[in-house]
């Protein structure tokens, strides 16, 4: 095939975020020879926008903290709906991947006795998040970065050659999965993808490859994600054969900017809810009170003086509701919203400045004074900001064995980082992502890696020149040369789909929802999908940003439509999934799990249901019996 | 000066072509700072060779102290320490101010502002430089600019020296002790703004504890470091004031020198 | 040297005779979007022109919104290589009116609202196509820097350090990479040949933070970062001229805190006889 280059690597991980780049390293420091692809530049990965910091129950601050204690509230924020080993995993293993980015280089804020500093966040019982300023993701990037960049210094000294063993492919795009026999649920092949600067296609045969490409914002019209953000890899999942799960939950952030219109959806992180900040509707009023859930009750405060004691003193004083988990606080300002005590821009006041002194935000908050600053012109050091929700994460994923991160369903499959499900359940706390994308990004490298040295070389798979030239023709079809199916039909702008596909999931299927709208939603996105197959672009292959939506289009469109319809299907409200038809919490849920497949790729995704597997024992006997009354059926508790 | 830069592109970069695309006045720092180190070389070159009108009692130039000439006009208990014999047949001015030039002409500030202003290497940010080849400060002479350390020790023993004739101020044209006229305050505000500039050297940093790789061991030299950094971070500022207020003091004490004016007493 | 933009403002108004009058675009509601007038920078590798778009602009709009309509409704190949939109990753780079900036980060309010912005991708780097430059060179300098070296016989989890011993490291930490400073230095933006031996701004900097973090042990193992930094990474290079500070994103003072305390440090290795021969009394007391 002309325009090719194909390459043969042990691993390949797709996705160089937190998760990827852990994974690579994992599978690197494994001997194997690892390639990481990654659809920007390296160390670009949206794992920067993260600000809070990473959940590790190290007790540096408060001694009594430990992994249950994690465990426990991990389980809390996702209404039990987590995978609980996943859980169980993640808690147990994240103060030890923090301590490995300190001999990585990683400068953490510092406590007195110079220990890592960590911070309250919302859900979290003890302050446990290791940070620096508000920029942790961007600490953590460079570290793994910088780690890679270690690696490949110890390769050259060895064999004169920096990517030996450990190779990043830039602003390179994987558009498929490859199997054995190119048949979905065949052994993993490799990758075949598309470099952006040249417009050639790249193959690279690896009998493993990570899945570590984030989540799937970019649906959405409102959202806290860059652009990379489109799915790929749950789309490339469902392609190659493997299911996800839970893809109805999808985390709307509380604290986005609103205002101006430009810069609707950027993050204000939480950070400034844990050091301080609160929540204001028009009238002045601290609404938050107004919304504690009864399963909260015990653990917030009831009026504003036990909750601003809270700060100082956090033993005598329940916690501020604003620190509620993500998916209560998003719900309440809408709510506030809705009910016309909004902001002018149409959200609340998130209010900092009267409650720090300014040289204290300017040090605890920097980049959050720099970003209000520069795009609103807002001094938060001196008024309050305008915030509200903004879809910033899905907790659905590839489904995937809690230990091994391995796909269900693909052998040589793996995925880990926002791309996998199950660990947050129905909702993830603040902090517990970069500690997930430390935790199973590591174990999905160790893993692939055993899987890939598992195979001697003659029993790799091998992707054949039919599902080359398939994946080839697949991508190239934007470039015109396929005429419309329907005759007559009009080429398609891709970003005009885009937009409507944005407008689509933002309004029908968004923080509330409801089943007309849902049905709905179902039917434009049927329509998009048609509508996409006739998507034109202008121009060459070469850096051609109309080409590279139109392909992202299909993965969009394949997640959205999973989304739409598992959140049809469930007829509850928990954690980032509401019903305004079905408002309450059923434990009889709980047991459930909804999985989206592609089993026929012409008859489009499927959903079927899978019982959660039973927590263990020893896990369960953490929770009073009376907390778990209010999630477990009465049969589990017996 | 200019040449033809840029107008063909280096490999493979964009062929932009204008030497640069600023639409601001991107000259105007340059060209004002040209102007203002000129006309104060000009002045201070003047003042210096012209071996007269430095001492007003009880004033001295602060570019003529110390006075370490023979020659030097005799100050009652002020900075004229003959260390250099009748030998030195030029102005006592230049056997001190080579120590203040150097420490300028090495200082970190000075340096921006004399490769922005007079070699236009580069004038402005994004503005091509119209040199075909480019070595830094790696070879001589430049490279000598790695001696600032050196010059501002000189310059701290300098400053010692004019903080001495400051307090001769407080005393009037007859050596009483306990009077003050506006020269005093202004060879007061000088010598603040002296050491000021000379404390917020980026040598001095250093020396106080920028070299430290730990600053929890040594909680003294980090309060310091503290401290200049403060300082430091307005280093351009002092180095222009300083510049102003120690021309201001040398052109008051030639004007009472000439009897253009008196000085007119506080107390 | 601030922007002195009210230049701009006289010259550009000085055609339709309005005066100030004309920026009734900008009122305090959303209201009728402007028309703002781009020139940017298009073609495949080298060559290229500038071209005029005409879109409209919005209140509290950034280059890049601009650049994203134009790509919506006239131009659907304009190739601008962006992520976060939020300041945070450091993709956008490129040249507005001749100054490096992030497209992301630049406010249409910077300039006069009849102000026409030519946008252009960076000078130093080969281009790929329109606002898209080859960055390899950074990638190839960062390999350059040795890695952090880790203290031996101190194990995971036992780190200790304290706030302001990591406080120095923590600000250049601070970069994102957006290689603005090393597209503004005139070392290698108006001397391609200085590439070979010079890092650039970012990468001395990453020097200048290895060589304060609190626990590297790159000396233990015989390696001198100051000394490196000048003799394999073209600190002598540096004049100190500034651009890379002013141009920074983050604002973090790339000269007054990482380039001179390394030159200081630099010096004191090679250049400063007092401190070398500090350096060998107290080694051989050390011996004795």
């Amino acid at each position: 095939m002309s325009n090719v280059a194909r390459q043969t690597w042990d691993v390949v991980v797709v996705g160089a975020g937190g998760a990827g780049l852990r994974a690579a390293i994992e599978a690197r420091e494994q001997g194997l020879r690892t390639a990481v692809i990654c659809k920007s530049l390296f160390g670009k990965a949206h794992t920067v926008m993260a600000e809070g910091g990473i959940a590790a129950s190290m007790g540096n601050v408060n001694a009594r903290d430990d992994w249950r204690t994690h465990f426990r509230d991990t389980l809390r924020g996702g209404k039990f709906l987590n995978h609980w080993r996943m859980a169980e995993l993640h808690a147990r293993e994240a103060p030890d991947r923090v301590w490995e980015l300190e001999t990585w280089g990683a400068l953490f804020d510092r406590t007195r006795d110079g220990r890592i500093s960590q911070r309250n966040f919302g859900g979290h019982e003890y302050p446990r998040l290791a940070h620096v300023g508000d920029r942790t993701g961007l600490e953590l990037i460079r570290t793994l970065q910088q780690r890679v960049v270690a690696l490949q210094q110890e390769d050259f000294a060895e064999s004169g050659d920096h990517e030996a063993r450990l190779r990043i492919f830039q602003e390179c795009t994987v558009t498929r999965v490859l199997t054995e026999g190119g048949v979905p649920g065949g052994r993993v092949a490799g990758v075949f993808g598309y470099v952006r600067e040249s417009g050639t296609f790249l193959v690279l045969d690896a009998p493993a490859v990570v899945l570590a490409t984030g989540g799937i914002g970019k649906s959405f019209k409102v959202t806290s994600n860059s652009w990379e953000y489109t799915g790929d890899g749950h789309a490339l999942a469902l392609l190659a054969g493997a299911p996800l799960v839970n893809m109805e939950f999808v985390q709307f952030h509380p604290t986005g900017m609103v205002w101006p219109p430009s810069v609707k959806g950027i993050l204000v992180t939480e950070s400034v809810r844990g050091d301080g900040g609160v929540l204001r509707n028009s009238a002045g009023r601290r609404f938050m009170f107004d919304y504690v859930p009864e399963v909260f009750r015990a653990q917030y405060a009831a009026d504003e003086a036990e909750a601003d004691g809270w700060y100082d003193d956090p033993e005598h004083h329940r916690r501020p509701p604003e620190l509620l988990p993500r998916d209560e606080v998003a719900r309440a300002i809408n709510a506030e919203v809705k009910a016309g005590r909004g902001s002018p821009h149409g959200g609340v006041f998130l209010d900092v400045s009267t409650r720090l002194p300014a040289a204290e935000i300017e040090r605890r908050l920097p980049s959050m004074h720099h970003q209000f600053k520069q795009l609103a012109d807002v001094d938060i050091t001196r008024e309050p900001m305008e915030v509200g929700p903004t879809c910033h994460y899905v907790m659905g994923g590839v489904d995937v064995d809690p230990d091994t991160a391995a796909a269900t369903g693909v052998p040589g499959l793996f995925a880990a980082g926002e791309v996998a499900g199950g660990m947050h359940g129905s909702n993830r706390l603040g902090g517990n992502s970069l500690s997930d994308l430390l935790v199973f990004g590591r174990r999905a490298g160790l893993h692939a890696a055993l899987h890939a040295g598992g195979l001697a070389p003659a029993r790799r798979p091998r992707a054949g020149d039919a599902e080359l030239a398939a994946a080839e023709a697949e991508a190239l079809r934007p470039f015109g040369g396929a005429e419309p199916a329907g005759g007559g039909a009009e080429p398609e702008n891709p970003y005009t789909i885009h937009t409507a596909l944005q407008r689509t999931m933002n309004d029908l299927v968004g923080i509330i929802r409801r089943d007309a709208e849902m049905a709905e939603a179902l039917e434009r996105l049927a329509a998009l999908r048609a509508r996409a197959e006739r998507v034109a672009v202008e121009g060459h292959r070469q850096y051609n940003p109309g080409w590279h939506l139109a392909l992202d289009l299909r993965n969009m469109l394949l997640v959205s439509e999973c989304v739409a319809l598992a959140a049809r299907e469930r007829t509850e409200s928990r954690g980032g999934h509401t019903r305004d038809d079905h408002p309450a919490m059923d434990p009889a849920w709980r047991r459930v799990n909804l999985l989206c497949a592609l089993p026929e790729p012409a008859a489009g995704v499927r959903l079927t249901r899978r019982e959660l597997p039973a927590m263990r024992a020893d896990l369960l006997a953490l929770f009073e019996r009376d907390e778990l009354a209010r999630y477990l059926t009465e049969e589990e508790l017996t | 000066m200019a040449t033809e830069t840029a107008s063909n592109a280096p490999a493979g970069r964009a062929a932009v072509g204008a030497r640069h695309l600023r639409t601001d006045r991107w000259w105007l720092a340059p060209a004002a700072t040209a102007l203002a180190l000129l006309a104060f070389v000009g002045y201070a070159s003047w003042r210096a060779f012209s071996e007269a009108d430095y001492y007003a009692a009880p004033y001295v130039s602060p570019f003529y102290s110390p006075c370490l000439a023979e020659a030097c006009e005799p100050m009652r208990d002020g900075p004229n320490w003959a260390l250099v014999g009748e030998w030195w047949p030029f102005s006592p001015a230049l056997v001190i101010l080579v120590f203040p030039l150097g420490f300028r002409m090495t200082c970190y500030y000075y340096r921006k502002a004399y490769y922005r202003s007079f070699w236009a290497s580069p004038p402005a940010c994004g503005v091509a430089e119209p040199h075909r080849s480019y070595s830094g400060e790696r070879r001589f002479p430049l490279i000598l600019n790695n001696a600032h350390r050196y010059f501002f020790y000189a310059s701290a023993v300098i400053a010692c020296v004019l903080t001495y004739d400051t307090v001769l101020g407080f005393r009037d044209d007859e050596y009483a002790w306990g009077h003050m006229g506006v020269g005093t305050l202004l060879f007061l505000v000088n010598i603040v703004l002296v050491w000021a500039y000379t404390l917020s050297c980026h040598s001095c940093r250093h020396a106080m504890g920028g070299r430290l790789r730990n600053f929890s061991r040594h909680p003294v030299r980090y309060r310091l470091w503290t401290w200049v950094s403060r300082l430091t971070s307005r280093h351009m500022a002092l180095a222009w004031a300083s510049l102003i207020s120690l021309g201001l003091c040398d052109l008051y004490v030639y004007l009472l020198a000439t009897d253009v004016i008196s000085d007119p007493r506080l107390f | 040297m601030s922007d002195s933009t009210g230049e701009d403002t006289g010259e550009a108004t000085a055609d339709d005779g309005t005066g100030t009058g004309a920026d009734a675009g900008t009122g305090a509601d959303a209201g009728a979007p402007r028309r703002a007038r781009l020139r940017i920078w298009r073609g495949d590798g080298p060559s290229g022109r500038l071209t005029d778009y005409t879109v409209d602009a919005h209140e509290g709009e950034v280059v890049l919104d601009l650049i994203h309509r134009v790509q919506a409704t006239q131009a659907p190949d304009l190739a601008v290589r962006w992520n976060c939109k939020a300041g945070k990753c450091g993709s956008c780079s490129a040249e507005v009116n001749g100054r490096p900036r992030l497209l992301c980060m630049t406010r249409m309010s910077l300039f006069a609202p009849d102000e026409v912005l030519t946008v252009t991708p960076m000078r130093t780097f080969p281009v790929v196509r329109d606002l898209v430059t080859d960055v390899a060179f950074n990638y190839a300098k960062a390999r350059e820097i040795p890695a952090f070296v880790p203290p031996p016989g101190l194990g995971p989890g036992e780190y200790r350090m304290s706030q302001e011993d990591v406080a120095r490291s923590q600000e250049f930490r601070k970069c994102i990479e957006c290689f603005l400073c090393q597209d503004v230095c005139h070392v290698v933006r108006d001397h391609e040949e200085n590439k070979e031996s010079f890092a650039g701004p970012r990468f001395l900097m990453r020097a200048a933070e290895l060589d304060t973090h609190p626990l590297d042990a790159a000396g233990e193992r015989g390696m001198d970062r100051a000394r490196g930094a000048q003799e394999e990474h073209g600190l002598g290079f540096c004049n100190i001229t500034k651009c890379c500070t002013e141009v920074c994103p983050e604002s973090i003072r790339i000269t007054d805190n990482a380039l001179i305390p390394l030159k200081e440090r630099a010096v004191d290795r090679k250049y400063d006889p007092l401190v070398w021969l500090g350096s060998r009394i107290r080694r051989r007391r050390r011996d004795d």
